[in-house]
């Protein structure tokens, strides 16, 4: 792997976008460690993560696409199932929390009381 | 409610999700052979008969038209959610004000309630958090609320009535 037979564009490209899915995965990662209940937690895995893992994988399809013969569908595959069941996994951990009546941040709105 | 073993109800209850299972393997696996393309259409066929039990009632996509322009929508949302959650989340956390809301449905079919609740999920700030069937709402967690009425009224016209188009 020491001579990448590869437009330097397109390095730069598959580099641009390994690195921005980082930056967005890191951002997610510190919303987990950063904000103040439960509930709000939530948001950083569904969201930044999709984006992160999401632009990680186009550079992945990106590189392995030029290097092999045809469009690499693999990384597709992962991002729509990944789509597919963050959403599933974040409403059940929600739902999980609410059953537990974990209390969130005190200035929340509409605290369901059940 | 068991077809009979020798119908193709009972074989095939899904024929189309059958194909989308073998196509599935085949990308899966990223080549082409007669081998493989046997081997997915056997999934395709005993992974539906397995869950059978798990499935609801089987929901019709009557126009796939309006489908294909909510994937577009959903896509572009999904970016957008993405910066404003990052913005959120570095911007200083006193000024976020979270707060629940209850959705009220319009849709009743439950694979349509699914897609739109996970829609919401992947959205601006909001987790969509308990469905309510009694009731036919949603429980909605919102990372930053501003004004409920305007987002509730935001999350039917760009998302519920598409679906409703779409499902019904």
């Amino acid at each position: 792997m020491n001579s990448l037979d590869m437009p330097w564009a397109l390095q730069l490209v598959i580099a641009l976008f390994l690195l921005g899915g980082a930056v967005v995965a890191l951002i997610g990662s510190w919303g987990l460690a950063k904000l103040p209940d439960f509930y709000t937690r939530l948001h950083g895995p569904t969201k930044a993560s999709t984006l992160g893992v999401g632009c990680t994988l186009i550079g992945s399809l990106l590189f392995f696409s030029h290097q092999q013969d045809g469009v690499s569908v693999q990384e597709a595959l992962v991002t729509i199932f990944l789509f597919a069941t963050a959403p599933v996994s974040a409403h059940m951990m929600g739902k999980a929390a609410l059953r537990r009546r974990l209390r969130g941040v005190a200035r929340t709105r509409h605290m369901p009381e059940e | 409610m068991t077809p009979s073993w020798r119908s193709r109800q009972f074989w095939l209850p899904h024929p189309l999700f059958s194909l989308f299972l073998a196509l599935l393997w085949l990308l899966m696996v990223n080549e082409f052979s007669v081998a493989h393309a046997l081997l997915g259409l056997t999934l395709g066929v005993v992974i539906p008969l397995v869950t059978h039990a798990f499935w609801a009632e089987q929901a019709r996509i009557r126009r796939p038209l309006p489908l294909l322009r909510y994937v577009l929508v959903l896509l572009l949302d999904i970016l957008r959610s993405n910066l404003v959650v990052a913005l959120r989340i570095l911007g200083p956390a006193r000024q976020l004000e979270p707060g629940f809301f209850t959705y009220p449905l319009a849709l009743d079919d439950d694979f349509a309630i699914t897609i739109l609740a996970s829609t919401i999920s992947l959205t601006p700030g909001t987790v969509s958090i308990h469905h309510d069937a009694e009731a036919n709402t949603l429980l909605v967690h919102a990372l930053h609320l501003e004004n409920e009425i305007e987002t509730i009224a935001e999350i039917h016209r760009r998302y519920e009535r598409p679906l409703q188009e779409i499902f019904q």
